[in-house]
């Protein structure tokens, strides 16, 4: 197959037009965060500052909300349901994979029946029960309703189940017991699907507004998404410049996280497409 | 580690005997079961009470009339269901949904699709584009949707400035009944391109080498014939899966109306999981915005058998 040049010149020509055009709205969000008050109200085109505000704008930014704190929010609460999440689906899906017991195939349904059930279906009794327990409005009230993902048993019982018994044999052979076996060799092997279910969880849960806003209601348990939109409101509409500066910052973790690994960041998306 | 067990002892012998090699491999029965569930049961537990009970819970809530704050709560039967039925506010929210979603699946697809055709057509920049397609992905929704808020605003926003430079007039993208379902569908559109482009990509690089060569042997050597003989079709089921996930992704938005325009102006962009927010979360319907849930859900759920039911299909062809 020969390709002629002018096609590969067409194609990079459209391609670059495209990325940009995709581009544009972090090229202005980072163009405008460097921009003075004076010069972002004379509205225009350009991106680019013209008398740079850059450092005056961020440190405005970090002064006005506690844009970090945010950011910490979001790190202790993905990583508290990415923990849990694990803890509980792993062992499950090597006992299910690789264990016969009975009630086994029964178990198998359960997942796939859990598998149906969007988080949409489940907010308002879990509201509802958190509210009755008094654990509205705290670390926990954001994780717990998340730490049994069906979708990371089912993605951990499909891999799990193309690894040879013979591994898991030798090993109970050496005198391993169960719990050495998860943790030594099931954790290990399943290391590729688990690296990109967490990046699928931790995308999903750190960009997730509807919870965290039903849930709290102290500011400093503002996550990532609630946080620049406090930051928004209470800001009364002049400082665009200083709004911008948040929104990369806020924006800036997961964006960098992306850069250094984008291949497993692709593959572990659409992985969860999944789930639908 | 130090002291040797029988069983390592046994490994260590030069022909070890296919019986003590069977006894090992299957436990005694009763000991597998008990090992099996205690691994099993972590996870059933929190599975019951953060899935399946809520479950329950909600289909049986629909049913009352309870309102949180509120003491006495009765059994209504279907009144919540006819209540959705003949209210205004439900009937527009889910007709925005569905309208919606009809604006942000084709055209994501399309745009994906054309995306995925473009960037694997050469090795050349393809990891480049490829990330730069998908960064919106990543990108924290509701942080860009307010860069898009001010990307769009009235009189400061370059979008409108670029309007009025090829002297067309500044539009009101937000606050305007007639515009704002659009702009949020032109949202969704940016953010999901890169991810439909993704999933296409993976189909695409399904298709074999062969075929494009057996295409060109029978006369179909232009980009576009072969797009039609080969690409096409082969790529039926994975167009298909990405429709319906597209689907489910654009019934789902919230993150934008929250952010942009809180279901207005007139409750033009008032969506099913904004309306199930406002009647559970803010004015504490509970009955009836689990009534809301409930028929929602079903909505989400139709989709997602179509789908396993599909992938299960697909499994088949390999």
């Amino acid at each position: 197959m020969k390709m002629p040049t002018r096609f590969q010149i067409t194609r990079l020509a459209i391609l670059t037009l495209a990325a940009t055009l995709l581009l544009l709205p972090y090229i202005y969000m980072v163009g405008f965060s460097l921009k003075p008050v004076d010069e972002i109200f004379a509205g225009g085109l350009s991106p680019l500052p013209r008398e740079f505000a850059g450092i005056a704008n961020y440190l405005g930014a970090l002064e006005r909300e506690p844009l970090l704190r945010y950011l910490a929010n979001g790190v202790i609460v993905c990583a508290g349901i990415l923990f849990f999440q694990l803890l509980f689906a792993v062992p499950c899906a090597y006992a299910m994979a690789k264990l016969r017991f009975p009630g086994r195939s029964l178990m198998l349904g359960i997942v796939l029946f859990g598998l149906l059930i969007p988080i949409q279906a489940t907010s308002l009794p879990i509201y509802v029960g958190l509210a009755w327990t008094g654990l509205t409005d705290t670390y926990t009230a954001l994780i717990v309703p998340f730490i049994s993902s069906v979708f990371a048993v089912f993605l951990f019982y499909q891999f799990l189940r193309t690894i040879p018994d013979d591994l898991l044999d030798a090993a109970r052979l050496d005198g391993c017991g169960e719990i050495s076996i998860v943790v030594r060799i099931v954790l290990p092997l399943i290391m590729p699907a688990a690296t990109a279910f967490g990046i699928f969880s931790v995308v999903s849960h750190w960009n997730d507004l509807f919870w965290p806003l039903v849930i709290t209601r102290s500011p400093e348990l503002n996550t990532p998404p609630l946080g620049i939109l406090a930051f928004r409101s209470e800001e009364a509409g002049d400082s665009y410049g200083e709004l911008m500066a948040g929104t990369a910052i806020i924006t800036a973790p997961l964006v960098i996280a992306f850069l250094l690994a984008q291949r497993r960041f692709i593959e572990g998306i659409s992985l969860g497409a999944l789930k639908g | 580690m130090n002291t040797q067990s029988p069983s390592s002892l046994a490994s260590e012998r030069p022909s070890p005997a296919p019986s003590a090699a069977g006894v090992l491999k299957a436990p005694p029965h009763l000991a597998s079961t008990f090992i099996g569930w205690s691994f099993v049961l972590p996870f059933l537990v929190a599975l019951s009470v953060f899935v399946l009970a809520p479950t329950a819970a909600v289909i049986a809530i629909s049913f009352t009339d309870w309102q949180l704050g509120r003491d006495t709560i009765s059994f209504v039967g279907l009144e919540n269901y006819r209540a959705l039925l003949t209210a205004r506010v439900p009937r527009i929210s889910a007709a925005n949904t569905i309208i919606y979603a009809l604006m942000v699946t084709p055209l994501s697809v399309i745009l994906g699709l054309w995306l995925a055709i473009l960037i694997e057509s050469s090795p050349m920049g393809r990891a480049f584009f490829r990330s730069a397609c998908f960064l919106p992905v990543v990108s924290t929704t509701v942080a860009m949707a307010i860069v898009w808020e001010f990307l769009l605003h009235p009189t400061l926003g370059p979008v409108n400035s670029a309007l009025l430079l090829f002297g067309l007039p500044a539009q009101r993208f937000l606050s305007d009944a007639a515009l704002v379902l659009p702009t949020l569908a032109f949202i969704a559109i940016w953010e999901n391109a890169g991810y439909t482009m993704v999933l296409f990509v993976a189909g695409l690089k399904s298709i074999s080498a062969e075929l494009y060569d057996a295409a060109a042997v029978d006369g179909a050597d232009r980009p576009w014939e072969r797009f039609w003989t080969v690409t096409f079709p082969l790529l039926g089921p994975t167009m298909v899966f990405v429709v319906i996930i597209m689907l489910l992704r654009s019934f789902r938005v919230f993150e934008t109306v929250a952010t942009l325009t809180g279901g207005g102006p007139r409750r033009a962009s008032e969506v099913m999981l904004y309306t199930i927010y406002q009647e559970g979360f803010q004015f504490f319907q509970v009955g009836y915005a689990s009534a809301i849930t409930v028929v929602f859900v079903i909505f989400l759920l139709v989709l997602t058998l179509v789908n396993f039911r599909l992938m299960d299909r697909s499994v088949h062809y390999k």
